[in-house]
């Protein structure tokens, strides 16, 4: 689409925010529904469109992209009236008579920019609180995922509001002049490279980003553990999730050594439980997105210092797009494969003597998106939530704070900044905006000048709340 | 009299509030903000020997940023920043400095914008105590864990919301009100455990150069830092790794500020500024809105407030009596002479008064005016000034004013006065004065702006419990209360989880049954997912 165009859609989905039809609530209702009616008539067509962009199975379509988003609407539309209306808050003392309180009014008009990854999911999830909040949208889903980008180009406009929610494909060049217009808010998942740049944009018109990026999500696990269960959670929050292509994919494991040998047998037999002795032939595991992925994946393997430590897995079939779900042992902390995120089947594993160096490793590092932790003891959790920080976490278990609705789920430093999901997407949408109400009766004539003595002391004693100050200043016995 | 700065006993106060207005001025070493007030002459010791004084001004080589965050970063990871004695020791320690420089601090700011002592209590002293107050006392209850419910999707499982320090923080402050927007922001940073660097504006030196004086005086000065500067300093501050920025001051520059960020993923609060506009209906008690839109305006650093009332948007039939309310409520609050008043602050420098006469002397705009228009560039003094109808395409108009100049549009409707709002860019305030309950309600949902206040001026500032920032072009992020804690905290979502009650149907490989299971979970189909998981485990 050609810049002069996009320029046009911008000027025409403002011109529909500014005539007022998206805020009112059955407007905003409407669309929700229609959402769900989508996903209800089109689950099959989304489900293949990833497929095909992916090879995503279909158990993991709909838990991980289809459910969330319907169950996003689902919320939204329950709790629309709650999170719309006004909160009454008290005001300041010295202000009275007075009411205050504070009123989410739509940014106006949004632009949404998606990820391959889970190319629904991201398309929609954070277009159900734009609507919500009452935004006019723009959605650029990623030209990564073209089939599932070209299902919803077509979608969306059969089942929502076409002029005030529109959809731009394309690639770099669309998403260049998409970022040159003027936003009211952008929300932008993807890489921390581009997310500096879209902020970059931003800055320039002030616009509020919400931008949801990734890093190495790290996973501690101590010798409390139950590493059955403990590699079971790891095995499929990393390849039972979009094949390790996920924001908050378990990145590499720090594991206690007294037990890291028992962690990666009952790793190589959870995977041999998921996918069988030879997990190409596989149907319940993504594909690597395309051959540049794969080729970066394979590079990472490529180093002669990583040759030798896999311990599991490093096949790969360029023709299928495939790498074995691959566990690396005690890998040097400084090689490409613990730098760089992963973003991918292979995983590292490294010992640790304590959870002192594990917490150390993890933050030496850029902070995650997620931390996983699994222990028993009450002692380290605490100590690993005090001492790390990160986007969220997870204690005994991997990924699952994301179909939290009532968590917030965003980043923080590197992995990003802003949050959403449950009434956290509202809020990312929304400007609450601060309202003090007061009468024209009672005016306290301390407050104008001329400055005397007595409206100092009445002033300080209203402001320092001595009230008995106060009504000795009325009788004129102070100042 | 105490020879020496420090508290002013408070049966003296009321004698060295009226004298405050009397200051020599001595050329500063910063020449850039020298101020020169001929004809005035000190008649304390005290205010002699403080006149005396120029703190010569400990600016910050550009090349020691690096050196300084380094320090910062490494207190932040020490962990001292974190307990809670810390905090509450610090915001002690501030309502300590209050308590004992109020003298010195109504002094620098008289010095740096000539704000009557009046003010400088009211509208920086009190608000920064009263923040400090609150801090202590809701401190706990913003430090601890939120709980929150979870659903069956995780059962059993239970979830809360970890409130963080985001680590080092930058707070770059302004000049209008350089004590208040330098401290406000900083309690912030400090109650929610980071460390953090403060840089006052250089445009207001003689604040600046007592926050780099007191503030290592009574708070940590390891972990909380001033440095002093212009842009060069700035410049360096702005590239280093901060883990949040607050920044304070104008549109321009918080597009700058907010790039320099992006480099690092550094989120940002930008309080910023813009024309706040004031609609006032025909159905209105004249006289009080005409005394709140002055105390708002004159009564508020002379207009050079952030929330200062722009420019006003009346009925058309109720602006005669608006404007003569507004005259006699000035007449009242200044005298005939306002030039000799003590009781309203100057403009703050040369640049700024030349900027404010050039408005004024505007062709359209110079026969608008109906009262005031008088001006003194020695003192840096403007008459309050109102001009009636000026083209809306003149500067006036256009710009964000920041001086005691009032625009007075009449309207033909308040749907035309808020076509009028809606067409330029978000206000960081809004004020309206109405009886009209419907109306407020149209005001409230058809027009955007940071923050509004119905039948008064500005005193939403002084509201904690709601969230203070613009919106749009005048600002992003919030601040007050527990706004201030949560715009320097990360809250980390955590779910806990055991490892009991492991279900296989989460795992590979997918059966029939298992995708069966999972749908009707997830959609909280019960007895379907139990049938479903009974069918998986028989097969």
């Amino acid at each position: 689409m050609e810049s002069a165009v996009i320029a046009a859609v911008c000027g025409e989905v403002r011109g529909d925010f500014k005539s007022g039809r998206t805020r009112s609530l059955d407007w905003r209702l409407a669309q929700l529904k229609s959402i769900v009616d989508l996903i209800k008539k089109h689950e099959e067509d989304i489900t293949e469109a990833v497929a095909v962009d992916m090879g995503k199975p279909s158990y993991e379509c709909f838990a991980s992209e289809i459910f969330p988003v319907k169950s996003a609407c689902q919320l939204a539309i329950k709790n629309l009236k709650n999170w719309t209306a006004a909160v009454n808050v008290p005001p300041l003392l010295a202000t009275l008579p007075a009411s205050a309180s504070m009123k989410p009014e739509p940014f106006g008009v949004v632009l949404i920019i998606s990820a391959w990854n889970f190319p629904f999911l991201l398309s929609l999830d954070p277009m159900v609180g734009a609507i919500a909040a009452g935004n006019a949208v723009v959605l650029k889903p990623s030209e990564m995922a073209p089939a599932t980008s070209a299902l919803i180009a077509r979608l969306l406009p059969l089942y929502l509001d076409k002029s005030a929610i529109r959809v731009v494909e394309g690639g770099i060049p669309e998403t260049t002049a998409l970022l040159q217009q003027k936003w009211d808010k952008i929300f932008y998942t993807g890489s921390p490279r581009v997310g500096r740049i879209v902020m970059a944009e931003a800055a320039k018109n002030l616009t509020p980003v919400t931008l949801e990026l990734g890093g190495k999500s790290p996973v501690i696990v101590d010798s409390s553990s139950d590493l059955k269960v403990a590699t079971r959670r790891i095995a499929v929050g990393k390849w039972g999730n979009n094949n390790g292509q996920a924001c908050v994919s378990p990145d590499y494991v720090l594991v206690d050594s007294s037990c890291s040998t028992k962690f990666i047998e009952a790793m190589k037999d959870t995977l041999k439980s998921f996918y069988g002795e030879n997990p190409r032939e596989s149907m319940d595991i993504s594909r690597v997105v395309n051959i540049n992925h794969f080729n970066r994946l394979v590079g990472l393997l490529d180093d002669p210092n990583i040759a030798s430590k896999i311990a599991h897995g490093g096949e790969k079939d360029e023709t299928k797009l495939y790498i074995a779900p691959t566990l690396l042992e005690d890998v040097p902390l400084d090689s490409k494969v613990m730098s760089e995120e992963i973003f991918g089947p292979i995983l590292p594993i490294i010992s640790v003597r304590s959870i002192d160096e594990a917490i150390d490793i993890v933050n030496s590092r850029p902070k995650p998106l997620a931390l996983y932790l699994f222990t028993k003891k009450d002692k380290v959790k605490e100590k690993v939530i005090a001492e790390t920080s990160a986007g969220g976490m997870v204690v005994n278990d991997c990924c699952l704070h994301f179909l939290t609705t009532t968590l917030p789920f965003g980043g923080v430093g590197e992995s990003g900044m802003g949050s959403y999901h449950g009434k956290f997407s509202f809020d990312a949408f929304s400007h609450h905006k601060a309202i003090l109400t007061r009468p024209f009766w009672m005016d306290i004539m301390a407050r104008y000048p001329p400055y005397s003595a007595h409206k100092k002391t009445f002033i300080r004693c209203l402001l320092e709340a001595d009230f008995v100050g106060v009504i000795l200043c009325l009788l004129g016995l102070k100042g | 009299m105490a020879a020496v700065p420090g508290k002013i006993p408070a049966s003296q106060r009321a004698v060295a509030f009226g004298k405050l207005g009397l200051l020599s001025r001595a050329s500063c070493c910063r020449s850039r903000a020298a101020r020169f007030r001929p004809g005035y002459l000190s008649l304390s010791p005290r205010r002699g020997l403080a006149a005396a004084t120029c703190t010569a001004s400990v600016a910050m080589d550009p090349l020691q940023t690096d050196r300084l965050v380094a320090e910062l970063r490494d207190e932040f990871r020490s962990g001292r920043t974190r307990p809670m004695d810390w905090r509450a020791a610090q915001l002690r320690a501030m309502l300590r400095m209050i308590d004992e420089r109020e003298g010195e601090i109504i002094e620098a700011l008289d010095r740096d914008i000539g704000k009557p002592a009046y003010e400088t209590y009211v509208a920086e002293l009190s608000t920064i105590a009263n923040s400090c107050t609150n801090a202590l006392k809701h401190l706990r209850s913003w430090m601890a864990p939120e709980k929150v419910s979870t659903s069956m999707i995780s059962f059993p499982s239970s979830g809360e919301i970890v409130p963080e320090p985001l680590g080092v923080a930058l707070v770059i402050s302004a000049w209008n009100f350089p004590f208040l927007l330098s401290l406000d922001p900083v309690i912030g940073a400090i109650c929610a455990g980071n460390a953090v660097v403060l840089k006052p504006s250089e445009l207001a030196p003689a604040t600046a150069a007592l926050l780099a004086k007191l503030v290592p005086l009574y708070l940590d000065k390891k972990a909380i830092r001033v440095v002093e500067g212009g842009v060069p300093e700035t410049t360096a501050l702005l590239d280093q790794q901060w883990d949040k920025i607050f920044y304070t001051g104008s549109t321009r520059v918080g597009k700058i500020v907010m790039a320099a960020a992006a480099k690092n993923l550094t989120p940002v609060v930008l309080e910023l500024g813009g024309k706040s506009p004031v609609l006032v209906d025909s159905n209105v008690d004249v006289k009080v809105t005409a005394r709140r839109i002055a105390l708002g305006k004159w009564g508020n650093n002379n207009a050079q407030a952030c929330i200062s009332p722009d420019y006003i948007l009346a009925d058309e039939s109720v602006v005669p009596k608006l404007i003569t309310a507004i005259k006699e409520c000035l007449l009242e609050f200044y005298g005939d002479d306002p030039s000799r008043s003590k009781d309203i602050a100057r403009v703050v420098n040369g640049s700024h008064f030349e900027r404010l006469t050039g408005l004024l002397d505007e062709d359209g705009v110079k026969d608008k005016i109906v009262f005031g228009g008088a001006r003194d560039s020695n003192k840096l003094f403007i008459a309050p000034t109102v001009i009636l109808d000026p083209p809306a395409d003149s500067a006036v108009m256009t710009e964000e004013i920041f001086g005691p100049l009032l625009p007075v549009i009449p309207v033909d409707s308040m749907e035309s006065a808020m076509s009028f709002v809606n067409t330029r860019p978000k206000p960081l305030a809004l004020y309206l004065f109405t009886r009209d309950k419907a109306l407020e309600k149209k005001v409230v949902s058809e027009t955007s702006a940071g923050g509004m206040v119905v039948n008064d001026t500005v005193l939403h500032f002084v509201t904690e419990t709601m969230p203070f920032g613009g919106v749009g072009h005048s600002g992003m992020g919030a601040y007050h209360g527990k706004f201030s804690f949560d715009a320097f905290s990360h809250r980390k979502a955590v779910l806990y989880r055991g490892f009991w009650a492991d279900m296989a149907s989460r795992y590979p490989p997918y059966t029939i049954a298992k995708q069966n299971f999972v749908r009707n979970f997830l959609q909280g189909n019960y007895l379907e997912a139990i049938k479903a998981l009974l069918q998986n485990l028989r097969s």
